[in-house]
């Protein structure tokens, strides 16, 4: 009997193949822990706190950290310790989350929002539209980030809203000229081709057809840009020109604790340590994204 | 080349007069009336408006504008309202400061980072590597005004002869009395005051040029030509340092380059932890105090160095690596 020749039929593995090939990868799921974790903090926090955030206790100033575990029994008294006025750190570490997070979205939400759709149409349009919008960002990119989005919360006024304007402003050219050079080398390809002959306007080619092919690097440089609006907050808010009293911020809590840096330091040792670990999730996952996605790109 | 270098002057120009306008509209748009702060609540509307005709805050905008950059281009930036010294004058004495500790961090990034990512790529996989790669994690990660925070805590607290804050001798100082009064003593001092802000400010880009040495060099130690020298009976050592080292190094200049200009932004936030009397923390105070002639003319000195240190960087490409041409 002459040989068959054997036929493999390749199994289709179950589940979507991309997230597979996110889950395979170290510092994504390392990122999204700490991500997820701080999430979740950042949600339930108003009912984790072991105490009041808010409240003032003066014979407690500067307490030192007292640890989960005292005489045997769990403590949940100023397990970090405590700030200049009494009130107890963790509390508020867990509580300032919160601030962080939100600041890492908003800003990077608005910095995606005009980077996009500038960076989409300046590709897309060419001539001289390109040309304003590319030289309006060089404009902006001429300034180190931190000294204009000082010079933009000077402007405005110290809040944390403009804090978050001052961040998504610094952000916003890097989101365009990703977003421009991608539309450049998509707008040369055949689909693109089709979908003008079947009549589509350029609206719908552009912000349908076209940017729906270049999410990934853009998602990317987002995932990155939250540890950078994270840490661009703290710097604010530790000049004074960010979160105010008596909202919670790691960075402004960073500023508390450097008059007392001598007697206690661990109130500038943990807010610190809290946006290290956070900025340290976003740069991994953004990371991994990037190794993931550039891996996916080469298959095609 | 030369073309090239004229294409990007003409192109700056261009865009450090979009920064001017950028700056002048950002100082202008600031709530507050500088000149009723400056003379308290109990001031005269006279007086108000005579100070105002004096810094020409009663002209419209677009006048004021092209009397400031008029001036500015002819090296006055103006007064400043609480000091009443030439912005121009508190901007150079300060400058100086800044480039200083810019530099300094570079060169501790430099020579912690490079050694370190080369014994990492050289002792790939053992604890050294994985011990490195950790802290250059973290490094990257760590908001480097905290580093300063806990340098200041930890160790200038508990070391008698690293101080708290403030500036020692400028480098030049230091240089001048080494070699012509062969005194040391005040290069020690210059050092003592430098070594934790410029440490803490290099922090992230020590921690990156460890990253990348490490994963350029194990990617050039892959290359067939260094395994054409070990082939040759190259000790391992000659083989790293005489011929991978060279061409894995290329990726962490251009590296530092783009860095650089970072730590100049990077500086203003590490000069207020240390006291140091950079232009960034002048540029806090002048924010605080609402002193808009310092503000917007030591941005705009900012921008102009940032500027410039960006276009020696790209120039200084070609001359590292002879394979890129300028067209």
């Amino acid at each position: 009997m002459a040989d068959v020749p054997a036929v493999v039929v390749p199994v289709p593995r179950r589940g979507n193949p991309m997230l597979r090939k996110l889950l395979r990868n170290k510092n994504v799921v390392a990122g999204s822990i700490i991500i997820l974790l701080l999430l979740v903090v950042a949600a339930v926090g108003p009912w984790i706190t072991p105490m009041d955030p808010y409240r003032q206790d003066i014979w407690e100033r500067y307490a030192a950290p007292r640890g989960l575990i005292v005489e045997g029994q769990l403590n949940t008294q100023f397990v970090l310790g405590a700030d200049e006025l009494g009130r107890d750190l963790l509390s508020r570490l867990i509580l300032g989350a919160r601030v962080s997070l939100m600041v890492g979205f908003v800003a990077t939400s608005i910095s995606l929002l005009f980077g996009v759709v500038l960076g989409a149409v300046s590709g897309y349009v060419g001539g001289w539209v390109d040309n304003v919008i590319m030289r309006l960002m060089d404009v902006i990119l001429a300034l180190p980030g931190i000294l204009l989005a000082i010079a933009i919360v000077a402007a405005l006024g110290p809040n944390i809203v403009n804090a978050m304007v001052a961040i998504a402003v610094v952000r916003i050219p890097q989101i365009a000229r990703v977003v421009r050079s991608d539309v450049l080398a998509i707008r040369e390809e055949e689909f693109v081709e089709a979908v003008k002959a079947l009549g589509q306007s350029h609206v719908v080619v552009l912000f349908k057809h076209i940017l729906m092919n270049a999410w990934a690097p853009t998602l990317v440089i987002a995932t990155l840009g939250m540890g950078t609006a994270i840490v661009a907050e703290a710097a604010l808010s530790f000049l004074g020109l960010g979160a105010q009293p008596p909202q919670i911020s790691w960075g402004r809590m960073l500023s508390v604790g450097r008059e007392a840096i001598r007697s206690a330091p661990h109130v500038t040792l943990y807010p610190g340590l809290a946006i290290t670990i956070v900025v340290l999730g976003f740069s991994l996952l953004g990371d991994g994204l990037r190794d993931v996605f550039d891996r996916r790109l080469q298959d095609h | 080349m030369l073309q090239y270098v004229l294409r990007r002057l003409v192109s700056l120009v261009f865009i450090l007069l979009g920064v001017s306008v950028l700056v002048f509209l950002l100082v202008h748009l600031a709530p507050g009336d500088p000149v009723r702060i400056m003379l308290g609540e109990e001031a005269t509307v006279e007086d108000v408006e005579r100070l105002n005709r004096i810094y020409g805050f009663d002209q419209p905008l677009p006048t004021q504008y092209l009397r400031w950059i008029g001036n500015a281009l002819r090296g006055d930036l103006g007064l400043s309202i609480r000091s009443q010294l030439p912005v121009s004058t508190l901007i150079f004495e300060r400058m100086p400061a800044t480039i200083e500790l810019a530099l300094w961090s570079l060169i501790i990034a430099i020579g912690v980072g490079v050694p370190l990512g080369v014994l990492s790529a050289v002792r790939r996989n053992t604890w050294i590597d994985f011990g490195s790669m950790f802290a250059a994690l973290v490094g990257v990660a760590a908001p480097n005004f905290w580093v300063g925070l806990i340098l200041l805590s930890q160790v200038a607290l508990y070391v008698a002869w690293l101080p708290i804050g403030g500036r020692g001798p400028s480098f030049g100082e230091a240089l001048v009395a080494l070699f012509t009064r062969f005194d040391a003593v005040v290069l020690w001092d210059h050092l003592r005051y430098i070594l934790l802000p410029a440490l803490a400010l290099g922090t992230s880009i020590m921690a990156l040029i460890t990253r990348l040495t490490r994963s350029s060099l194990l990617e050039v130690l892959g290359r067939d030509y260094v395994r054409t020298a070990r082939a040759k009976g190259l000790r391992g050592l000659t083989v790293v340092y005489g011929h991978a080292l060279k061409n894995a190094l290329l990726p962490v200049v251009t590296v530092v380059g783009v860095q650089f200009g970072a730590l100049l932004g990077g500086s203003i936030v590490i000069e207020v932890v240390y006291s140091w009397p950079g232009v960034g923390r002048l540029i806090v105070n002048a924010i605080s105090q609402r002193d808009f002639p310092v503000v917007q003319g030591s941005v705009l000195m900012l921008a102009i160095v940032f500027a410039f240190v960006n276009l020696l960087v790209d120039l200084s490409y070609s001359l590292i690596n002879p394979r890129i041409r300028y067209g």
